[in-house]
């Protein structure tokens, strides 16, 4: 974004439950160019972790390659993150997530990461139920290697070279519900409003959080004709309705529109509200998420909000029914059944 | 007519049909004569498919205690009559031959240096059994019956094995005792029992034990505190995490919740499996894969990340024979270039070589202490025959004194005790390894970003040539330290002042090796053996070639991998390296070992191998 950022912090910012500012919670500086939506995107990851006191260490940032990739390097500064192959990101964090599944992991990708190369370890990271939160930084393009068209360009979306896309594009939130991943949304990186308040409801998610942001690409695919830049984003946007997070521990009462609502608890024990804008809206339908989702494709508009969520999830560890202590931290002699064993296994071969 | 005449000093082959239950019957023969003292060595020799087709089960006798294979059959067990023209042609003169005499023998199998068997294993089977299965089943268990008296295996040693092999089971005793008194007795009434060959009781096994490699891998595992297994299932390394999971079930729940102190993931595919490893690994658990050569062409890209990210990886490598899908049930040693510069770059990976089980036990549970002491990844590389088949081995011994080998990782107090700035690749020591921390240690200190880009000392990303480069000037300090840590290679000199021909071999071949030096010894061709357990290679090993005017390099695949590596990172000359190699898929036999170095070394009037691959070679 800017190369230049000021050391000096108004020495009053306010403070979190945990005493930390938000300057706790940010990284180095940018590299994406001006205007990038995904500088958009770290700023509410930095907004939402702020606002919910959460550890900075005890959040593991994973990604893959890509410019989306690059972004966990510009958020949480004192957590851990992990940069890994194309693609592949899914995997390291399945990994990391059974080592210590006392942590939060917050996974970032992109379209091409996650739609091409990396489709398979993301259905498979969806089916798993995997803990984490997965955001796709979706501009339809790739951006390091200079804008060609990405499996998610709509087909018919123009690129900077002035070519329309001949392909269908893969729709991540529909692949999503369809595997059967617990907590579907959709949102816009301009459009923060939205975003802090999904993204804090993902953390708090006990399975596969998935949100899928589209995030124009300044240099590459915002020009007139594409679907992915911000001023056609803009123009089509269609919210299902607006979220509102609410802390278990603080809880505080919010500004409702009008409309219907709904409370939904997440496994901490804190709430979502949801005020539904389309009442055709079953937050706890898959059905009802793909069909509207279809019917604003066809009236040319893009469907955000939270879109599904079960709120009975239960992740991996807990259907496979590990340990409550993280796998990392037992000790050799919880590990090692000693040369008594082995006696008896030598003499069961003889 | 000529018998082969033999105490304990044979070797039986059964050709059987795939899926028919033969290799519980066969397993019994062996575990028979293993349990009357005898050294046996089992193998299996099968075809990759489901059923129906040919199968082969092949066990050397030798209370001298060799165990690999010597090549040649002095009796075939033929039950299967599509592959009975070829099996019949393998048998030595004056061997055995038995078969199912239910229907006569066809003529153009008749042989006249070869001694017939005829059981009616078919015939008795229909007489005895209604069932068509147990006409199946009991087949097999009437010909070990039978051969209990053709070559003196003490009958109760069988009914105790049935005993043991049932147990929890106890309806099916009586029906295979009863199988195996048929065939018994029909051989002492219809032949002249024993046969020249034949078996004594011995006391050569002492408390060694029959296992195989995977299995002994898998508990390596279990031993060396892995609590993380993710794999892709493939032939021949799929029953490691079988065998990892059927011993987490028996050893890691939790007695008090029930929860289990491990997980195991069926990936989708390798790339999954080892980066579910490195992720774990990167997270403070010890993790691994097992796979074969495909599994290996997959992973290399995480393998080159694992390496310059320098994150703990351990991969347990199953070889058979390729390239590509190659024969899937065949043995070969034909991935050690693709393991030792697995990913693209400049990339070297610490191997390990283990010829036992017992080996497979120990360099399992050590590669976890080596993955995190060097923090790099390190593959342990077996085979199929070694992988798959019983073998005897040392038993399995565990120091309850010994700790893990964590490596260098700080913890929350050595960080908040730190005044310095934390650099996650700063070379503190001097021996090319770095500090690490686990992902969650510290508030504030210690955190920092894994990436497979080029970045400085502190894990700042960079692409600066001087900082690039004393990165990867620092990965080959490391290498260096590797070598101290890695298990030194075994050395057998013929005599007190050695001899000018060594051989230079790995894994499997060692058994076949070493009987073959005593073959050359008995006919006065003295050798030196060195067996490398790992690679980097030591010093000892440039000291062998050294010291040597000759040395053969033993292995099991074409292009003489080892001897590649081996010219590559040490610093020999080519011309003084000769490859003997056995590739066909079938384990080296001691014979094909002894006749090649004999050629050379007693200048037989054959073309030496140097000059027959003299135009290749440079």
């Amino acid at each position: 974004m800017t190369y230049i950022r000021p050391n000096f912090r108004h020495p009053e910012l306010p403070v979190n439950e945990l005493g930390y500012t938000r300057k706790n919670y940010e990284g180095a500086l940018s590299t994406l160019c001006a205007g990038c939506g995904h500088d958009s995107i770290s700023a509410a990851i930095v907004q939402a972790c702020f606002e919910m006191s959460i550890e900075p260490h005890n959040v593991a940032k994973l990604s893959g390659i890509g410019c989306s990739s690059k972004t966990p390097t510009y958020f949480l500064g004192n957590s851990h993150g992990f940069n890994s192959v194309h693609g592949r990101m899914p995997s390291v964090a399945t990994g990391a997530n059974l080592a210590n599944r006392d942590m939060i992991y917050v996974g970032v990708s992109g379209d091409g990461d996650t739609a091409s190369i990396g489709m398979g370890q993301f259905t498979h990271a969806v089916r798993r139920n995997l803990n984490m939160m997965y955001v796709v930084e979706n501009n339809g393009c790739y951006g390091l290697t200079k804008g060609q068209d990405s499996a998610t360009a709509d087909v018919g979306s123009i690129s900077k070279k002035g070519e329309p896309n001949p392909f269908e594009p893969i729709d991540l939130v529909s692949v999503a519900l369809q595997l059967g991943a617990t907590f579907v949304a959709r949102s816009f990186s301009g459009d923060r409003e939205q975003l802090v308040p999904l993204i804090k409801a993902a953390i708090s998610h006990r399975g596969f959080a998935f949100i899928d942001v589209i995030s124009p690409c300044v240099t590459f695919n915002n020009n007139p004709g594409s679907t992915k830049g911000y001023s056609h984003v803009r123009e089509h946007l269609a919210a299902t309705g607006t979220v509102d997070y609410v802390p278990f521990k603080n809880e505080i009462t919010t500004s409702y529109r009008d409309g219907e609502s709904k409370e939904v608890t997440l496994h901490d024990g804190s709430v979502v509200h949801l005020h539904k804008a389309d009442p055709e809206l079953n937050i706890s339908s898959r059905r009802s998420a793909l069909r509207l989702i279809k019917d604003y494709k066809a009236k040319d508009q893009i469907l955000t909000g939270l879109l599904f969520m079960d709120e009975n999830s239960q992740d991996l560890h807990e259907v496979v029914g590990t340990s409550k202590t993280p796998l990392r931290s037992l000790g050799e002699s919880e590990l090692c059944p000693g040369q008594k064993v082995l006696d008896k296994l030598n003499e069961s071969l003889r | 007519m000529k018998q082969i005449t033999a105490v304990n000093d044979f070797v039986i082959k059964f050709a059987n049909v795939n899926g028919t239950g033969s290799a519980s019957a066969n397993n019994m023969f062996a575990k028979s004569l293993f349990r009357m003292g005898l050294p046996v060595s089992p193998k299996n020799i099968f075809p990759s498919n489901i059923q129906g087709l040919p199968t082969w089960y092949e066990v050397r006798v030798s209370d001298k205690g060799y165990l690999g294979r010597r090549g040649g059959v002095d009796m075939m067990v033929c039950v299967n009559p599509q592959s009975m023209a070829k099996d019949v042609k393998e048998v030595e003169p004056g061997g055995y031959f038995l078969y199912d005499s239910s229907k006569p023998l066809d003529l153009r199998l008749v042989r006249n240096d070869i001694n017939y068997i005829g059981i009616p294993l078919k015939d008795i089977c229909q007489r005895e059994y209604k069932d068509p299965r147990q006409q199946q089943l009991f087949r097999n268990v009437i010909y070990v019956g039978a051969l209990s008296a053709l070559l003196d295996i003490e009958f109760e040693v069988l009914t105790n094995l049935v005993a043991d092999l049932f147990r929890g089971k106890e309806k099916l005793i009586t029906p295979n005792v009863h199988a195996l008194e048929l065939g018994y007795h029909y051989a002492k009434e219809h032949f002249q029992c024993p046969l020249g060959i034949r078996v004594e009781r011995r006391d050569a096994v002492g408390d060694q034990i029959l296992i195989d490699g995977n299995t002994a891998a898998s508990l390596g595992a279990i031993y060396g505190g892995a609590t993380v297994a993710a794999w892709y299932p493939i032939t021949p390394s799929t029953s490691v995490v079988d065998g990892f999971e059927k011993y987490c079930k028996r050893l890691r729940i939790d007695p008090g919740s029930g929860h289990k102190n491990y997980a195991i993931v069926q990936a989708e595919d390798e790339l999954a499996a080892i980066g579910m490893v490195i992720g774990a690994s990167w997270n403070g658990a010890r993790a691994f894969t097992a796979t074969s050569g495909p599994g290996i062409s997959l992973m290399s890209e995480f393998l080159g990340l694992a390496y310059f990210a320098e994150i703990p990886t351990v991969l347990i490598d199953v070889q058979r024979a390729g390239p590509s899908t190659g024969m899937p049930t065949r043995t070969q040693q034909s991935d050690i270039l693709a393991c030792a510069y697995a990913s693209h770059g400049d990339t070297k990976h610490v191997l390990l070589f283990p010829a036992t089980p017992k080996e497979c036990f120990d360099m399992t549970a050590e590669a976890f202490d080596l993955a995190e002491t060097l923090q790099t990844p390190v593959i342990m590389l077996t085979d199929l025959d070694l992988g798959m088949n019983d073998n005897m081995s040392e038993p399995l011994r565990w120091d309850d004194k010994r700790h893990y080998r964590r490596g260098k990782v700080l913890n929350e107090e050595q960080l908040e005790n730190m005044n310095e700035r934390f650099g996650r690749y700063l070379d503190v020591d001097g021996d090319g390894i770095p500090y690490r921390t686990y992902p969650g240690t510290h508030p504030t200190k210690g955190s920092f970003f894994t990436r497979g880009t080029s970045r400085d000392e502190y894990a700042v990303y960079t692409e600066d040539s001087e900082a690039y480069e004393q990165n990867m000037q620092r990965l080959l300090l490391k290498w260096e330290t590797a070598k101290i840590e890695v298990p030194a290679p075994e050395l057998i000199q013929a005599g007190k002042d050695g001899s000018a021909v060594g051989v230079i071999h790995f894994g499997t071949s060692r058994d076949s090796t070493l009987e073959a030096i005593d073959m050359l010894a008995a006919e006065g061709v003295a050798v030196d053996s060195l067996r490398i357990r790992a690679f980097p290679f030591c010093k000892d090993v440039d000291d062998f070639i050294d010291s040597h005017d000759t040395v053969f390099v033993i292995e099991q695949n074409r292009d003489g991998q080892l001897r590649t590596l081996l010219v590559n990172e040490c610093e020999v000359s080519p011309k003084q390296l000769l490859p003997i190699l056995n590739y066909g898929g079938m384990p080296i036999t001691a014979r094909f070992i002894r006749d090649k170095i004999a050629a050379v070394a007693k200048g037989d009037n054959v073309t030496p191998m140097r000059k027959k691959s003299a135009g290749k070679e440079k």
